[in-house]
């Protein structure tokens, strides 16, 4: 409870950072909207319209309402064309592909960094160990962008299987379209699997070195069994906190991704809108995206508290 | 002396520096051997390769060699800048909080906690949203990022030192705070504050490449590797060079950046090095 607590107060104070943050220059959304040639009049008429002509602490309040009540408000992009869109029904759509990316990138790299941590644990040392603990180290030093952009290269330019665009209808579940979500997730994965394979490794090296390992040998059980039923076990409690960090790197990393293929998401939403000074746009998108955020952070302690039962007291 | 250059002779560490060697070299000298001027037109856009455009043309129809010579620059300047005013923000307030404790230690760590709770490119976007595109911007941007991780390590070291003798002996003396700040803690905290300044960096040059890929970063035309992959995304079937190239060296300097980073905190006596973010 007190973690949730803890966690609502850090939203507020990301919330009151991020409104201050986009509102750090004089100009604002509706000079942005009609440009600098601008009459004062049609200026002032404008700014009237979207809210802006009352203070700002007046206006932080009305969207943090707006926040908890799901009325984010309109975006300026609507007020350009002389209309009014809702931001909410811009992005809830864009919420969904968005969770559907990270969760099949999320539910692909769990089990393939615990295969890899765990092979290159017993393995140390030797050959197979060398290979993946030096190309994870590879590809955590890599920026997201340069990950998709050569796997675009290899599987568009050379061997034209895939294609480097998402092309999902607004509406459509990008599940319909699975070949789509390959370049995406595989870019996804890249940075968050590589971390958590060479944290499950470490993990599992500790494990394998414990006197009930040695025990568990030493009364003659096989290796795979003792593997399985002693050392992973233990090693899994810590690992659930590192893929829950890794998960957030994902939501980190799904900006980038999402501009890359051009897939319609939360993340691209929220360079669109930087892009052309959308305010209140990038402000509702902030906050969802640093609320996903620290609610995963949340659910991990939580988890972590479950499994491991000698915590539970100390929380 | 010899032990600062013990890194270079693990393997990471040897690797590392020769390729690091070879991005810098062609980032530094890369203007001065360039064959074009790298912002005018030269032939039709996105050709593949020919006589005098070794690696073709972008989607303006400029040299595309020319162009990646002069592209180093900015990403090795902005990154270099960005990390060490990290340093020297950060350090401030990691050893402000460190040697005063109390209200200023908690609020100062509070804040810290907050910039952590977020993901770094909301903030960079945020800021970006609020203060407009401009290489000023994108410096400051990453710099405010990574001062809170620096700020930790810093607190720390200096909370470790604070108790020891010779800094209550400075105290004893009646000498200024400013005066063991500098004399009695700083030249103590250095190596254990230094050792992840390599990682820093290579994490300065994936935020500062990232932003600039998103165009959010450095305006056309600038010459910069992640700018011109961006721009000649579409371009990529006609002159995939255009893409690769650059790729490949963001990709090249990143990985030498973290195998050095990484075997300075080893032979630092780290563990657990490794992770830049």
């Amino acid at each position: 409870m007190r973690r949730v607590a803890a966690g609502v107060v850090t939203l507020l104070v990301v919330s009151a950072l991020v409104f201050a943050g986009t509102e750090l220059l004089p100009g604002d959304a509706a000079g942005a909207v009609l440009g600098r040639n601008a009459a004062p009049e049609q200026l002032a008429e404008l700014r009237a319209q979207m809210g802006l002509d009352r203070p700002a602490v007046e206006r932080y309040l009305d969207w943090l309402g707006g926040l908890v009540t799901g009325d984010l408000g309109n975006s300026a992009a609507g007020y350009a064309e002389g209309s009014r869109r809702p931001i909410w029904d811009e992005i809830s759509g864009e919420i969904g592909n968005s969770l559907t990316l990270a969760l099949v990138a999320a539910l692909v790299m769990v089990p393939v960094a615990l295969v890899l941590g765990v092979v290159s644990a017993v393995r140390a040392g030797r050959l197979t160990d060398h290979a993946i603990s030096t190309s994870s180290l590879a590809i955590i030093s890599l920026p997201e962008f340069i990950i998709g952009s050569l796997l675009i290269l290899v599987f568009f330019s050379w061997l034209g299987w895939l294609s480097p665009v998402s092309l999902i209808a607004p509406g459509e579940s990008p599940l319909a379209h699975p070949k789509q979500l390959v370049l995406p997730v595989l870019t996804l994965l890249g940075a968050s699997l590589a971390a958590s394979v060479r944290m499950v490794r470490a993990g599992m090296i500790d494990a394998l070195r414990t006197d009930y390992v040695q025990m568990a040998r030493l009364s003659g059980l096989r290796e795979r069994t003792v593997i399985r039923r002693y050392a992973l076990r233990n090693a899994l409690a810590p690992s659930v906190q590192i893929f829950a960090q890794n998960i957030q790197y994902l939501v980190g990393g799904i900006i980038v991704v999402e501009y890359l293929f051009s897939y319609p998401g939360l993340g691209k939403e929220l360079v669109d809108a930087v892009a052309i000074r959308d305010v209140r746009e990038v402000q509702s998108v902030a906050i969802v995206i640093a609320a996903v955020y620290i609610a995963l952070n949340i659910v991990a302690d939580l988890l972590v508290v479950l499994l491991v039962p000698k915590l539970r007291t100390a929380a | 002396m010899k032990g600062r250059l013990r890194f270079a002779r693990t393997p990471a560490g040897s690797i590392g520096l020769a390729l690091l060697a070879l991005v810098l070299a062609v980032a530094l000298l890369g203007p001065l051997v360039a064959p074009h001027e790298p912002d005018v037109p030269v032939g039709i856009p996105l050709t593949g390769p020919a006589e005098g455009q070794v690696l073709g043309t972008d989607f303006l129809g400029r040299d595309v060699l020319s162009r990646v010579l002069w592209g180093g620059r900015s990403v090795l300047a902005l990154a270099g800048a960005a990390t060490l005013l990290a340093y020297l923000v950060g350090g401030a307030a990691g050893m402000f909080a460190g040697y005063r404790h109390g209200l200023v230690d908690g609020t100062l760590m509070r804040g810290v906690d907050v910039m952590l709770s977020v993901p770094p490119l909301i903030f960079l976007l945020v800021l970006v949203t609020g203060a407009g595109t401009s290489a000023a911007v994108l410096v400051l941007g990453v710099a405010l990022v990574q001062a809170p991780l620096v700020a930790r390590v810093v607190r720390t070291a200096t909370l470790e030192q604070s108790v020891k003798g010779f800094v209550e002996a400075a105290e004893a003396r009646g000498e200024r705070t400013l005066a063991i700040i500098r004399r009695e803690l700083l030249p103590n905290i250095a190596g254990p504050v230094f050792a992840d300044a390599g990682l820093r960096f290579a994490y300065s040059i994936i935020l500062v490449a990232s932003v600039n890929f998103l165009g959010l970063g450095l305006q056309p035309p600038a010459a910069d590797w992640a700018l011109i992959i961006s721009e000649n995304r579409s371009g990529l079937d006609l002159n995939p060079y255009v893409i690769l190239v650059p790729a490949l060296l963001i990709a090249i300097l990143a990985i030498a950046v973290n195998l050095v980073g990484d075997a300075i905190a080893r032979t630092l006596g780290r563990s657990g090095a490794g992770e830049a973010r």
